[in-house]
């Protein structure tokens, strides 16, 4: 809401700076975001238009002589609307302009003498556009014939603009006297309310017209004066001015006058030519469905049932509280009017506007569900301003069908101790008087509080707590104390869901992953390229997606993860070492979605960083392997990785993560990508290692089995032997084997393979094993001849079991 | 003063004339060899101190005392010395030969959280101190909670300040993106009873065009405080304990009046940084319609809630010009974290 200085100031004196003036709105709520100056343009001056003439090579343009009190000067101008004798804002060359052309606000040019169709302009007549006061840009600013030549503009256009953003509940301050309201209680200087007395010399209004209200549901009030003999013609300088000052075009004095009251109060208004009404009879109702209605932009529209009509006896004449329509509208002939000020339902009036996407400062308004009380102020504003301005003659008396009478909240019960409640403040009874009277509420004390009466201009107003938050924001919410929060803090509830996704994060990044965070949507074809188990749910749809390329929730971290690999690996020289813990969204068709929580990252590049003393391999399986590992052992879960299958990752060189214990249940898998999927996504490395933790199942195996927790183990202070062993067994046989065969014996506490060879001086098909055992007792010394026994049982096995033979140094 | 002949090579010695020896011959021992041949030629049981000593033995009583008390103070004093160069050539390994300590060490790769991450932990321990505790709620959720519980109801003009991301689905036409953290405001009163404290982190997402200071994908930390006697003054000291922990205690906050529709009376809290105000949060008192839906007494209760956005946060902290940054997980931007 643009707020100019100067029509403020006809409704309150301002006695401090606008910095401090923008500074106290801003604290009460009513946001100034910048103070505008417009029109002080530098070479911009007042000209006289001495002739108009046609331009030799242009139909559309014209020749125009511009007195400019230091000279004269011809400029080429294509304005429909330029005539001899009128008074225009003209630009020299070096003014700097707002762009009319440009779509991007604010930018301005600087004008240069230039060759229009071959002749030569010294300067512009400006339009509204482009001095930067408003938006028309249909034609030339006219001025005031008042308007001395060569005067500067900024003395005849200058104003200083409060640009408010405004909360939707304060639909009040869509008019000026609103903010003015406001600042009246900020610096408790006087209100000055815009005079709404009118003379009435004509017939009664009711011999003259009437209004039905057929729909009272969605019109609550519906008031109208008729005004007979009116001269409409352009209005005078001083409503120009407004309207051009917060970026309005001015059309006929009757139309500006509507438009006036409705920036001067937030009441919208809409003038009917009632010789084209027929039979000067209003009936407020509800279109028929398909019913058409050509509105006052001269698009015809097509309405649906629900949308309120004005309408006479025999067609629509007007979109209630929209558009006027086309038939009924004030033109240069016109002589008698009917005025009319009205409340609709506001969410009605909202969706009609939206179904036609007809977004009008009447709707900005209507919606916010105005009290029925304001229409009649705004329609004795403009009647009496419509005397005042056009002449005529106003009937007598006013219509008024009020169907919503008596059915809105009149007051608010306010308990002094609860504005203490609230707030945490005392604040005294006078200081609650003089607050809220300043913002226009007329209070009946009662006992321990009062009963508060809702101004006709605040349909915000419904509780309590409404009234303290007038009173805390004009006591400025710098003087509520600042307390601790006290009292009894609640009882904690676990979280484990949460706690598990923050310890794998942890535990991830500690192991030198670097955590990312992916858009939660992605495409049906995107994750096609993961290829997921044909067992997964199908993906929830969004109706309004913010793109294309997020037209589904995701049901797999695969397809983001891989992307982050993809996009860096053309970015990134060192290793890249990713992964993402986060929700997939799996839609079983009843009712919210599964959020299952899932962690997967990814190995791709180069190990290491590059380094003097570290190797310079590509990353693999086993990095991924190890992350999981390093995962499962922070999180206390003994895990088997067993040989699996899954579409996304290559065949023999994919696991699938379970959990020792009972259940066996599936936690995740690991493996390195298949490379049809990796192909899919344009990454500049070799191969990508991935893993997948599905934390929802490893949450459950923590809960079945009460893992979670470290527990001490006493150690054993025996000692313990170590013995190595290099074996040579078929290339077949995994490292898994082995260790299973080794790890039977219970004095075995350890069996770890350390060394792998194939090639010169071991057999063909056959690979060198090095393992070391390690062998404790928990209640006894082992003498060596025992270690020995044990080594030649294990030897056997191996031997047995997988044609293991001792290698011969 | 001049001493008696001595044993070996070293003939009458004074004290003083014997230290500077000492001192200036174990400056240069630079190895482990010849720091013990300069222990065996000064303080050896044949060295040159003790044969000064042994010297003694030919002087009258008097010199004697006055000689072999500053012989005895010598000894100590070389021994200390030959101590320090000891403990001195251990530790910088004087024998083994130099290395290029130029060389990067073996740094460990360390992993890192991301931003949005750090930030709402950061946000969520300092209420978590407050006694706030953290939960978490459902991403995509019922309109019921998004908006009809929290006071914004269906066709409201305030709805406009939400621009919401719809589920499409043949069954529920009620399922959407939360567009803020507050549902889980009517959710946690739903599910339990006053006391209340929580503070939620969590994504939400927006219908809205974006740009270098628009996302419609982005987390927001929300906080709900309910129970008896929970008044505006306990908003302001919270947040305030809030703010000064995040930007520090010199940072200038303020509190106006701000409009959200589950909230009255509604606050914005802004920072002063570099001038201007900057919005970190909206708060107010819950309303009491939103205490009603949930099934709390309005007469009994009352209570606070806010919200912030921790990329919005992280980006003035730490300077960050685009929040498109923080989802592109560009590397080269979430390594400088």
């Amino acid at each position: 809401m643009k707020v100019p200085v100067s029509w403020l100031s006809e409704y309150v004196d301002i006695d401090m700076s606008l910095d401090d003036l923008a500074h106290r709105l801003t604290m009460g709520g009513n946001e100034v975001d910048a103070i505008e100056r417009t029109g002080w343009i530098d070479n911009v001056v007042v000209g006289h238009v001495l002739a108009v003439a046609p331009h030799p090579d242009a139909d559309r343009l014209r020749l125009v002589t511009v007195d400019h009190g230091s000279g004269q000067a011809e400029v080429v101008c294509g304005a429909p609307n330029v005539a001899e004798g009128q008074k225009i804002a003209y630009a020299s060359i070096g003014a700097v302009l707002q762009d009319a052309y440009s779509d991007e606000p604010g930018k301005t040019r600087k004008l240069k003498r230039s060759k229009i169709r071959g002749v030569v302009s010294e300067g512009m007549a400006c339009s509204v556009r482009e001095l930067g006061i408003g938006d028309d840009h249909d034609g030339i600013l006219v001025l005031d014939d008042s308007a001395v030549i060569g005067t500067p503009i900024g003395e005849i256009l200058g104003e200083s603009v409060l640009d408010i953003e405004l909360t939707p509940n304060r639909p009040d301050c869509l008019g000026v006297v609103g903010v003015a309201r406001d600042v009246s209680a900020i610096t408790r200087s006087p209100l000055k309310q815009p005079n709404i007395d009118f003379e009435a010399t004509g017939p009664d209004v009711n011999s003259l017209a009437q209004v039905e209200i057929a729909d009272p549901d969605l019109c609550l009030r519906y008031t109208a004066t008729v005004i007979r003999g009116v001269n409409i013609g352009p209005s005078p300088q001083w409503l120009q001015d407004r309207l051009t000052s917060i970026g309005e075009r001015s059309i006929s004095n009757l139309v500006d006058i509507t438009n006036f009251v409705m920036f001067e109060l937030g009441q919208p208004l809409h003038a009917f030519d009632l010789d084209k009404v027929v039979d000067q009879k209003i009936i407020v109702r509800r279109a028929t469905e398909g019913e058409k209605l050509v509105t006052l932009d001269d698009k015809e529209r097509e309405l649906e049932s629900e949308m309120l009509l004005i309408a006479d006896p025999d067609r629509g004449i007007g979109l209630a509280g929209v558009m006027g329509g086309a038939n009924t509208e004030i033109s240069d002939s016109t002589t008698n009017v009917i005025l009319e000020s009205a409340t609709f339902h506001g969410v009605n009036n909202r969706k009609t506007a939206r179904g036609l996407e007809l977004a009008s400062q009447a709707t900005l308004r209507f919606e916010k569900s105005l009290r029925t009380g304001l229409s009649e102020v705004g329609l004795r504003r403009a009647t009496k301003l419509i005397a005042e301005i056009a002449g005529g003659e106003v009937a007598t008396g006013i219509i008024d069908v009020y169907p919503g009478k008596g059915k809105e909240q009149d007051s608010v019960r306010l308990d002094s101790n609860h504005i203490e409640r609230i707030l945490g403040l005392k604040i005294e009874n006078a200081e609650v008087e003089t607050t809220l009277g300043n913002l226009g509420f007329d209070l009946d004390a009662d006992g321990d509080g009062w009963e508060v009466k809702i101004p006709y201009w605040r349909p915000d107003i419904s509780i309590p707590e409404d009234l303290v938050e007038e009173i805390a924001r004009i006591v400025g919410y710098d003087n509520i104390p600042i307390t601790p929060l006290a009292g009894r803090p609640p009882q904690w509830q676990p979280q484990p869901e949460m706690d598990l996704r923050n310890r794998v994060t942890d535990a991830l990044s500690q192991a030198g992953m670097r955590e990312t965070i992916s858009y939660s949507a992605s495409t049906n074809d995107g994750e096609a390229r993961v290829a997921l188990p044909a067992e997964t749910t199908s993906a929830l749809k969004l109706r309004n997606p913010i793109n294309a390329d997020y037209a589904v929730m995701r049901r797999t971290l695969r397809e983001a993860i891989l992307n982050t690999v993809a996009r860096n690996s053309r970015t990134w020289r060192g290793p890249i070492a990713v992964f993402e813990t986060g929700r997939v969204f799996l839609d079983y068709g009843e009712g919210l979605p599964e959020e299952r929580q899932m962690a997967t990252g990814a190995f791709a590049g180069p190990r290491n960083e590059l380094h003097w003393d570290a190797s310079t391999v590509g990353s693999d399986f086993y990095d991924a392997k190890g992350a999981v590992e390093a995962v499962l052992d922070d999180l206390g879960i003994e895990a088997v990785f067993k040989e699996g299958e899954d579409a996304t990752f290559t065949p023999g060189r994919t696991a699938v993560i379970k959990v020792a214990s009972a259940s066996h249940a599936v936690i995740g898998v690991v493996g390195e990508v298949a490379s049809g999927v990796f192909s899919q996504f344009d990454a500049e490395v070799e191969s990508v290692a991935m893993f997948e933790l599905d934390l929802a199942a490893i949450l459950k195996v923590m809960q079945d089995t009460g893992t979670g927790l470290d527990k001490f183990k006493e150690f054993v202070r025996l000692p313990a032997s170590h013995r190595d062993l290099s074996l040579i067994v078929d290339t077949g046989i995994t490292a898994g084997q082995i260790i299973d065969i080794a790890n039977r014996n219970r004095i075995v506490t350890s069996a770890t393979v350390f060394d792998l060879f194939e090639g010169k001086g071991v057999p063909e098909g056959k690979k060198a094993v090095a393992v070391r055992l390690i062998y404790q007792s928990p209640n006894k010394t082992l003498t060596t001849d025992q270690v020995g026994k044990i080594e030649r049982q294990i030897l056997k096995q191996l031997a047995d079991e997988l044609g293991a033979e001792l290698r011969v140094q | 003063m001049s001493l008696p002949n001595g044993q070996g090579t070293h003939k009458s010695e004074s004290v003083e004339e014997l230290k500077l020896a000492a001192v200036t011959e174990l400056d240069s021992a630079d190895s482990s060899e010849r720091l013990e041949s300069w222990r065996v030629d000064f303080l050896g049981r044949k060295g040159r101190l003790t044969a000064l000593l042994r010297g003694l033995g030919s002087l009258d009583i008097g010199e004697r005392k006055v000689i072999g008390a500053g012989a005895n103070r010598l000894r100590d004093e070389l021994e200390s010395l030959y101590e320090d160069r000891v403990n001195q050539s251990k530790s910088s390994q004087v024998s083994v030969g130099s290395i290029d300590i130029t060389l990067p060490g073996r740094k460990p790769t360390l992993g890192g959280l991301h931003p949005s991450t750090q930030m709402i932990r950061e946000i969520t321990q300092a209420f978590n101190e407050m006694g706030f505790q953290t939960v978490e709620g459902p991403e995509v959720e019922l309109e019921k909670y998004n908006f009809d519980m929290l006071n914004i109801p269906a066709d409201h003009p305030a709805r406009d300040q939400w621009d919401t991301i719809w589920v499409d689905s043949d069954t529920h036409n009620d399922v959407l993106l939360r567009t803020h953290t507050s549902p889980m405001q009517a959710r946690v009163m739903e599910q339990g009873d006053p006391p209340i404290r929580v503070i939620v982190p969590g994504k939400c997402y927006r219908y809205e065009s974006t740009d270098a200071t628009h996302e419609w994908h982005f987390n927001q930390v929300e906080g709900l405080a309910v129970d008896e006697g929970i008044t505006f003054a306990d908003l302001k000291g919270t947040l305030y304990e809030f703010a000064r922990r995040i930007f520090g205690s010199t940072r200038k906050v303020r509190f106006r009046c701000d409009f959200f529709p589950f909230v009255e009376p509604g606050v914005d809290m802004s920072i002063e940084w570099n001038g201007d105000w900057i919005e970190i949060l909206g708060a107010g008192m819950v309303h009491p319609k939103v205490l009603e839906y949930a099934g709390y007494d309005s007469a009994k209760y009352t209570g606070f809630a806010f919200g912030m956005g921790p990329e919005r946060i992280s980006m003035l902290r730490n300077e960050i010009t685009d929040i498109r940054h923080f989802f592109s997980n560009d590397l080269r931007f979430l390594t400088q974290f």
